[in-house]
C-alpha cells in the first residue's frame, strides 16, 4: 500500500511534468502541423535561464520570467527561421526545429559549461511535504503538480473562454476563414509558438531544481514526449493529458518493481534453466526494463490503434 | 543525373559511372598516407548509407531520425557472422560479410518498417525517433548479448587468405569497400528507375492521387524501407570492418541518426548524387574539423540552419543551378560577385569564429591560461581588444556580405529571367 501510493504521486506528478512539455507541443503541432523538434530544447533553457535569472533575483521572480524570456525566443524563432520555411512544407520545418535542438544544445554547453550546474530549490520548496506510512513525498514534486494542474487549468480558460482562444481555435480548423475575416493568422502561429515555447520553458524551471539541470537533460525527455503525442493521438490535448499520466505512472511503477521474468516463473513453480543472452533476459528485472515501456507501449498503440488513444486523424 | 532527357545519355552516363569507378580506383594511389586511407574508407561506406538514407527521405518523403538502428544491426551481424566464422572455422570469406549485415538490416526493417510506415510526414518521423530509441534500449538491458559499453570486438583477418588477400592491411579493406560503395551505388541508382522508385516519387508528391489509382501506399514505403534497410546493414557492416568494434550505444545511438540526417540533407536530397557530397562532408567534418576546434557541432548547427533555410536542396543543387547558368552563359558575370561574397564571407566568419573561440576556450579551457591560438594568432581572452576587434571584424564582415548579397541576388534574379525568356523563345521556334 504504501509503495503503491508513493509510487503513484510520484508518477502523477512525473506524468504532469511530461504533460507540461507535450501540451504545448500538441498545440504548436494541432495548429501549424509543425512538429517542433526543439520543444525540449526550450525545457531546457527554461531551467538555465531560471538558473542563471535566480541567482540574481531569487527564484521566484524566475519562475515568471524564464518562461516568458523562453516564450519570446521561441517567438523570435518563429518568426526568423520557421515562417522563412513555412512555404517548403513539413519536412523543412521539422529539419529546421531539429537544426535548432542542435544549436541550443551547444550554446548552452558554451555558456554553461558540460558539467551539472548547482541550481538548487529555493528554501520554501525544500524537505518533505507530508509521509505516508514512513516515507516522505518532497514539496518540490507536489508544487510541480500544483503548477501543471494550474497550467491545465489557464490553458483550458483561455483556449474556451477567452476571445483570443477562439480565434485560436478557428485557426486551427480553418485559418483561411479566419484570415478572411481580418484577423492576422501568421501572428497567431506567432503567438502559439512563442505560448507553446513559454510552456516548455515553465516546465522546464520547475523540473530544472527538482531534478538535475545539465545538457543532457533535453535529449532526457524529447523522444519521451514525441512518445506522449503519438499515443495521445496527434494533435489532441485530451489525448496528450491521459498518455502523459500513463506514460508517467507506468514509468515509475516499473522503476520500482525489482523483480524479474525468471523470479515470476519461478514463483509459478518452473524452473527455467538457460544460457547465454536468453538467461540474461529472464534476468532482467522490470527495473531495468523501465527505459524502454513508453517505447514499446508506443509500438503496440500504433499496431492496434493508430490514431491513438484519443486521436482522431489517422495520418 | 538529370540528363535523362539528352539524346547523349548512354555515353554520358558511361563517363560518369566510369569516371566514379576510376575515382575509386585512383584515389589511394593519389592519398596514401593513413590518415587518408582510413578517411577514404571511411567515406566508402558513408556514401552506400547515406545513400540508402536518401532512399527513405529524399526519394519516399520520409524523414528518418532512427536510420543508425538498421546500420547499427547490420554492423552487429558482422561482427557476429566474423566471430562465428572464425571460432567454428567455417570457409566463408570476409567478402561475403557485408551481405550478411545487408541481410540483417533487411530484416529488421521487415516488422520496424511495417509499424513505421503506417504513418507518413511528421508522424513516420516521430515514429522513426520512438524505435530507434526502444533499439538502442533493449541493446544498452542486454550487455551479454550486443556487448555492453566495452563492445564486441573482431579480427578482420580470420580465416584462409582469399587469393592472398587477407584484408589486414587498410588499403585491401579499402578496396572491398570500394566495391561494395560502386556496386551499391550502381544498384540504388538503378533502383530510382524501377517501377517501385517510381511509385516512391509518386507517393512522396502525392499519395492521395497515387491511393486513388489503386496503390496501397503503405506497402510501397514498406518494400523501399526494406530496400533502404538492406543497403543500410552493409553500410553498417563495413563500417564495423574497417573499426574492428561494434558499440551498441554508439552504433545505434540517436546522436548516429541525426548525423546521417543532417549531413544528408546537407549534400542534397534532391538529387541522387546529393548523398554522396553529404558522406564526404560528414567525414571531413567529423576527423578533420573536429581537429581543428572543439565547437564543430557549433559551426555545423549554424551552418545547417542557414542551410535549410536558403537552400533547403543542399549543396547539390547549389551546384546544379550554378551548372544550369554556365550552360547559358550566365555564370561569367556572377564570378566578380561571387568573389566579392566569398572575401566578404570570409571576413565575418574570422570575426565571428573569433569569437565563438574565444568563449570556448573561457569556457573549458580556462586552466590552460587566458591566451587561445587562433589560426596561428595568439589572442588574449582576458584583454578587451581581442574581443573588440574580433566582433567589429564580424559585424562589419556581415554589412559588407549584406551589400554583394543584394546585388548578387538582383544579378541572379535577372540572370533566371533571361534564361527563362530564353528557353520560352526557344519553345515558340519549335
Amino acid at each position: 500500500m504504501e509503495f503503491f501510493t508513493i509510487s503513484l504521486l510520484n508518477g502523477l506528478s512525473y506524468g504532469l511534468l511530461l504533460f507540461m512539455l507535450s501540451s504545448g507541443l500538441t498545440l504548436i503541432f494541432s495548429m501549424m502541423g509543425v512538429l517542433n523538434f526543439a520543444h525540449a530544447s526550450f525545457y531546457m533553457l527554461g531551467a538555465y535561464l531560471a538558473y542563471l535569472i535566480s541567482g540574481v533575483v531569487g527564484y521566484w521572480p524566475a519562475l515568471i520570467v524564464a518562461p516568458i524570456a523562453v516564450g519570446l525566443l521561441g517567438a523570435l524563432f518563429e518568426q526568423v527561421c520557421l515562417r522563412r520555411v513555412h512555404k517548403f512544407g513539413h519536412v523543412p520545418e521539422l529539419l529546421v526545429t531539429f537544426g535548432l535542438s542542435y544549436l541550443v544544445l551547444e550554446v548552452v554547453q558554451l555558456i554553461w559549461g558540460r558539467a551539472v550546474v548547482p541550481y538548487g530549490l529555493p528554501e520554501q520548496l525544500q524537505g518533505p511535504l507530508f509521509s505516508i506510512y514512513g516515507t516522505q513525498f518532497p514539496k518540490s514534486r507536489a508544487f510541480i503538480m500544483l503548477v501543471a494542474v494550474l497550467m491545465l487549468l489557464s490553458i483550458w480558460l483561455v483556449l474556451t473562454r477567452t476571445r483570443i482562444g477562439y480565434i485560436i481555435q478557428a485557426a486551427l480548423t480553418h485559418p483561411d476563414t479566419v484570415e478572411a475575416l481580418g484577423h492576422n493568422v501568421p501572428r497567431v502561429f506567432m503567438l502559439v509558438f512563442g505560448g507553446g515555447a513559454a510552456l516548455a520553458g515553465l516546465a522546464g524551471v520547475v523540473a530544472g531544481n527538482t531534478y538535475v539541470t545539465e545538457p543532457a537533460m533535453a535529449y532526457a525527455v524529447g523522444p519521451i514526449i514525441f512518445v506522449v503525442v503519438v499515443v495521445g493521438g496527434m494533435g489532441s490535448l485530451a489525448g496528450a493529458f491521459l498518455a502523459s499520466l500513463l506514460i508517467g505512472v507506468i514509468q515509475t511503477f516499473a522503476v520500482a518493481i525489482d523483480r524479474s521474468l525468471g523470479d515470476l516463473l519461478a514463483g509459478m513453480g518452473m524452473q527455467v534453466t538457460a544460457s547465454g543472452g536468453l538467461e540474461q533476459v529472464l534476468r532482467l528485472t522490470v527495473a531495468q526494463v523501465a527505459p524502454i515501456l513508453p517505447y514499446l507501449f508506443m509500438v503496440l498503440i500504433l499496431i492496434f490503434r493508430p490514431k491513438g488513444l484519443l486521436g482522431t486523424r489517422e495520418t | 543525373m538529370n540528363a535523362v532527357a539528352k539524346p547523349s545519355m548512354p555515353t554520358a552516363r558511361l563517363v560518369t559511372w566510369g569516371g566514379f569507378a576510376a575515382l575509386l580506383v585512383v584515389a589511394p594511389l593519389l592519398l596514401s598516407s593513413s590518415l587518408a586511407l582510413n578517411i577514404l574508407s571511411q567515406i566508402g561506406y558513408l556514401i552506400i548509407i547515406c545513400l540508402s538514407y536518401n532512399m527513405k527521405l529524399g526519394q519516399g518523403g520520409m524523414l528518418s531520425f532512427g536510420h543508425a538502428v538498421y546500420t547499427g544491426l547490420g554492423s552487429f551481424a558482422a561482427v557476429i557472422a566474423i566471430n562465428y566464422f572464425s571460432n567454428h572455422n567455417i570457409g566463408l570469406p570476409l567478402v561475403v560479410v557485408p551481405l550478411v549485415g545487408g541481410l540483417v538490416g533487411a530484416l529488421v526493417a521487415v516488422p520496424l518498417g511495417y509499424v513505421s510506415t503506417k504513418k507518413a510526414g511528421t508522424t513516420f518521423a516521430m515514429i522513426s525517433l520512438g524505435i530507434g530509441e526502444l533499439v538502442v534500449a533493449i541493446a544498452m538491458m542486454l550487455p551479454d548479448v550486443f556487448g555492453g559499453d566495452g563492445g564486441i570486438s573482431i579480427n578482420r583477418t580470420y580465416g584462409q587468405p582469399l587469393l592472398g588477400v587477407t584484408f589486414g592491411p587498410q588499403i585491401q579493406v579499402y578496396y572491398l569497400i570500394a566495391v561494395y560503395c560502386f556496386v551499391c551505388t550502381a544498384l540504388m541508382f538503378a533502383f530510382t528507375g524501377t517501377p517501385l522508385g517510381r511509385m516512391l516519387n509518386a507517393v512522396r508528391d502525392n499519395p492521395e492521387r497515387v491511393a486513388f489509382i489503386g496503390f496501397n501506399t503503405q506497402l510501397v514505403r514498406w518494400y523501399s524501407f526494406i530496400i533502404s534497410g538492406f543497403f543500410a546493414g552493409i553500410g553498417g557492416a563495413l563500417a564495423a570492418i574497417n573499426f574492428e568494434i561494434f558499440n551498441a550505444a554508439d552504433a545505434l545511438s540517436g546522436l548516429k541518426s541525426g548525423a546521417y540526417l543532417l549531413f544528408t540533407f546537407l549534400g542534397g536530397v534532391t538529387f541522387f548524387f546529393g548523398p554522396i557530397i553529404g558522406a564526404i562532408l560528414m567525414v571531413l567534418a567529423s576527423v578533420l574539423l573536429s581537429e581543428l576546434t572543439s565547437a564543430w557541432l557549433l559551426y555545423l548547427g549554424f551552418v545547417f540552419l542557414i542551410m535549410v533555410m536558403y537552400a533547403p536542396g543542399g549543396v547539390a543543387s547549389l551546384i546544379m543551378v550554378n551548372v544550369r547558368m554556365a550552360h547559358f552563359g550566365k555564370l561569367r558575370r556572377l564570378w566578380g560577385l561571387y568573389g566579392g561574397l566569398l572575401v566578404t564571407g570570409v571576413v565575418m566568419m574570422l570575426g565571428v569564429a573569433a569569437l565563438i573561440e574565444m568563449i570556448y576556450h573561457r569556457q573549458l579551457n580556462a586552466g590552460a591560461g587566458p591566451v587561445v591560438q587562433y589560426l596561428g594568432v595568439p589572442l588574449d581572452t582576458g584583454a578587451v581588444t581581442p574581443w573588440l576587434g574580433a566582433a567589429a571584424l564580424a559585424v562589419v564582415g556581415w554589412a559588407l556580405m549584406e551589400g554583394v548579397r543584394r546585388r548578387f541576388a538582383r544579378a541572379w534574379s535577372t540572370a533566371q529571367e533571361e534564361i527563362e525568356s530564353e528557353i520560352q523563345a526557344r519553345g515558340a521556334l519549335q
